[in-house]
């Protein structure tokens, strides 16, 4: 039993699956922005070709820096994407608990942005802070907004937080993104995720031409290695997600699979889409846009879900 | 209240040149703004005064990557002013030409700059990409997409082969096509509008005071342009508009050149039209150049540039004095940038397209005794650097 905990974590589908997965999408995401944009866009193993060179390059820790904090902060949070990874997956292609709920997740979730936090807040320079400080402002205002729209799936299955049975409820209902309700969540929720990934137009923290990559600035080699495999886990952990929550999981059976692919493609290109067409906003703007309406709408959602529309 | 101080460059990747700019901010505000010049040394106006009027043309060529018409064509219009020199007809019109392409190409360049500024990658990339049939005109016009080499005192170097003509209208109706698609976007576009919408304002009064030109007093409402003011070449043979806008902020610089892209197109038409009948010399030939001083101007993508030049009857110029629009546009920063959160103040500084290369001047300090080489630059850089390190050691 214990073994196949360990194969679950580290083989299917917590770490290999979802890094592999993820360098993959990573490289569909660039392709098509890249063709969106007329250019040729990179080979389909430059996302692992560069993943591994870092890994073999140096390491350079700021002299002023805290230096456990600088270096943990990314390992600990691939641990965490490794382990949210884990308890979605097991879900939705197992049916299984992994002895969480979707409120573990959300606070793992919140973890994750926390470190990114503190491992540019960490380095003591002026554009990694200012970065970190946005990475806060951008935090609270989608939070509220994600937490509302988690709520929906809860209410709809009749209050059940285990991510199995919110499944089940689908799978006998129907997936949730029939409802009005449901609709709603999952529009909002696709924008919580491009802020929650620092995406375009969110990409307020790690802006290039204004803070230089913001929190990441001063980081290099494995340790910048690992902050891209992060950010390349979560196209795969957020749309498994939503797909969890709203779109009835997949069902792995003959022409299931198609659809399951399809599922999250649909996810994937929207994001992509929203990424190219639009200009980085400002923090006060993306605050207004959460808390003014992305909020009140998931609000609204909410009592609608109540009532069962 | 703390004040925190953000550096921006010398080595930034907004700016493609080096450059220092310190905001000192408030939280996310800018308070205020200090600016440092001096990073690059390339003493073009000296080099100019040891070469002849013709290759100085070529030398002034190479202060701009992106103006490198404009300066041969003030330059040109400065050493022409000293003798009154007259120019053929068709070489005014290919003047205009080669000129206003530069134009298109500058103002395309720097709208796909500002997408980039902003974190809008693909407008960036459409643009460029727009801007490729430019690029293949210049090469038809005079066989190089940058650099053309066309510009000679008394004319130009290289005639537009009429066999020619249906391809450069080829190129440039795609162009058009593209522009006006462009310019429905720029103006149609919510999120554009909402984050460029009155982010860094330089109001009309501010304009005037600060002697700013080109597109960023005339988006001012400072209706002030050299080609229609004081027309060289064939501007008065042409038919265009100049845009005014009045707002100032950043959009309407964007809007403005986007429109005045379409104007250009309008008087690339006409001159090509011209072309097919106009015919005669392109080259006035001058044999020698009376000693006397000179002006010239041309409105330049970013602004009116301006070359200074005196002759003493050599076949060289004893002085050279080069201004871009640069010099008086980065001034404005001081106004627009103050009170405006960080994220806005990147693009103001984008927004008057400076170009640090033309600005840049050094100065040779001559002692008392006139000995001309007291104080060599070197020196002076290399006590520069010594004093930066004391300083960063002693903060420590």
């Amino acid at each position: 039993m214990i073994g196949w905990k360990i194969f679950y974590l580290l083989v299917f589908p917590g770490l290999l699956f979802t890094g592999v997965l993820g360098l993959i999408v990573g490289w569909v995401d660039r392709k098509l922005s890249a063709r969106l944009q007329f250019r040729v866009g990179p080979p389909f193993f430059q996302n692992f070709n560069d993943f591994f060179k870092l890994l073999g390059k140096e390491t350079i820790i700021v002299k002023d820096g805290i230096k456990s904090v600088f270096v943990a902060a990314p390992l600990a949070a691939f641990g965490f994407l490794v382990l949210i990874s884990t308890m979605i997956g097991l879900a939705l292609f197992f049916h299984e608990g992994f002895g969480g709920d979707l409120f573990v997740i959300m606070y793992l979730l919140m973890i994750f942005s926390v470190l990114v936090i503190l491992g540019g807040s960490s380095t003591g320079n002026v554009y990694s802070s200012v970065g970190s400080g946005r990475e806060i402002k951008l935090l609270l205002a989608d939070e509220l907004a994600f937490i509302l729209i988690c709520l929906i799936p809860i209410i709809k299955s009749g209050y059940q937080i285990q991510l199995r049975s919110i499944l089940e409820v689908q799978s006998v209902q129907g997936p949730f993104i029939g409802s009005v309700s449901g609709a709603i969540a999952f529009i909002i929720g696709i924008l919580c995720i491009q802020a929650k990934m620092a995406l375009p137009p969110f990409h307020i923290p790690d802006a290039e031409t204004e803070i230089v990559g913001g929190p990441f600035m001063e980081y290099s080699g494995p340790l910048l290695g690992f902050w891209q495999l992060n950010h390349y886990m979560m196209f795969v952990i957020f749309p498994f997600l939503l797909i969890l929550l709203f779109l009835g999981g997949f069902n792995l059976h003959g022409i299931g699979i198609i659809w399951a692919v399809l599922k999250y493609l649909l996810i994937i290109v929207i994001m992509i889409l929203i990424k190219n067409t639009n200009p980085r906003i400002r923090i006060d703007t993306a605050l207004n846009f959460f808390w003014r309406y992305a909020a009140p709408l998931s609000f609204i959602g909410i009592i609608l879900a109540v009532f069962g529309v | 209240m703390t004040i925190n101080k953000i550096p921006i460059g010398p080595f930034h990747p907004l700016l493609e040149e080096a450059e220092y700019f310190e905001l000192k901010v408030d939280g996310e505000t800018v308070v205020d703004i200090d600016m440092e010049i001096g990073w690059m040394h390339r003493g073009h106006e000296f080099i100019s005064e040891m070469k002849t009027f013709t290759q100085s043309i070529y030398l002034v060529e190479r202060i701009c990557g992106i103006c490198s018409t404009s300066h041969p064509l003030a330059c040109v219009h400065a050493i022409e002013d000293i003798d009154n020199i007259e120019i053929p007809i068709r070489a005014r019109y290919i003047r205009t030409l080669v000129g206003e392409l530069e134009r298109i190409h500058s103002h395309l360049l720097w709208l796909g700059l500002a997408g980039h500024f902003i974190g809008y990658d693909t407008l960036w990339m459409w643009v460029w990409k727009y801007r490729e049939p430019v690029l293949q005109m210049f090469e038809i016009i005079s066989g190089n997409r940058n650099h053309y080499g066309m510009m000679r005192v008394g004319g130009v170097a290289k005639d537009v082969d009429p066999v020619s003509i249906p391809d450069l209208k080829k190129n440039l109706d795609m162009l058009d096509k593209k522009m006006v698609m462009v310019a429905n976007v720029v103006r149609d576009d919510p999120v554009l509008r909402s984050r460029l919408k009155g982010v860094g304002v330089l109001s009309h009064d501010d304009a005037v005071a600060y002697c700013a030109t080109g597109p960023t007093s005339r988006a001012s409402g400072v209706p002030w342009d050299v080609r229609r003011d004081e027309p060289t070449d064939a501007y008065d043979l042409v038919d265009f508009e100049v845009i005014v806008l009045q707002n100032g902020d950043v959009y309407d610089k964007m809007v403005l050149r986007v429109l005045e892209v379409i104007e250009s197109v309008k008087i690339i038409r006409q001159c090509l039209e011209k072309l097919k009948t106009v015919q005669g010399s392109i080259l006035n030939n001058v044999k020698e150049i009376s000693p006397g001083e000179g002006i010239g101007i041309y409105e330049a993508p970013r602004g009116e540039v301006f070359h200074y030049i005196r002759s003493d009857g050599t076949n060289r110029p004893i002085r050279h004095k080069v201004r871009a629009p640069s010099f008086v546009n980065i001034p404005t920063y001081t106004v627009s940038c103050k009170g405006i959160p960080v994220a806005d103040a990147l693009i103001t500084l984008a927004s008057v397209d400076p170009c640090y290369c033309c600005t840049e001047r050094s100065l040779k300090v001559v002692n008392k005794e006139n000995d001309p080489c007291s104080i060599d630059l070197l020196k002076i850089s290399r006590e520069k650097t010594e004093r930066i390190r004391r300083e960063i050691n002693g903060s420590k």
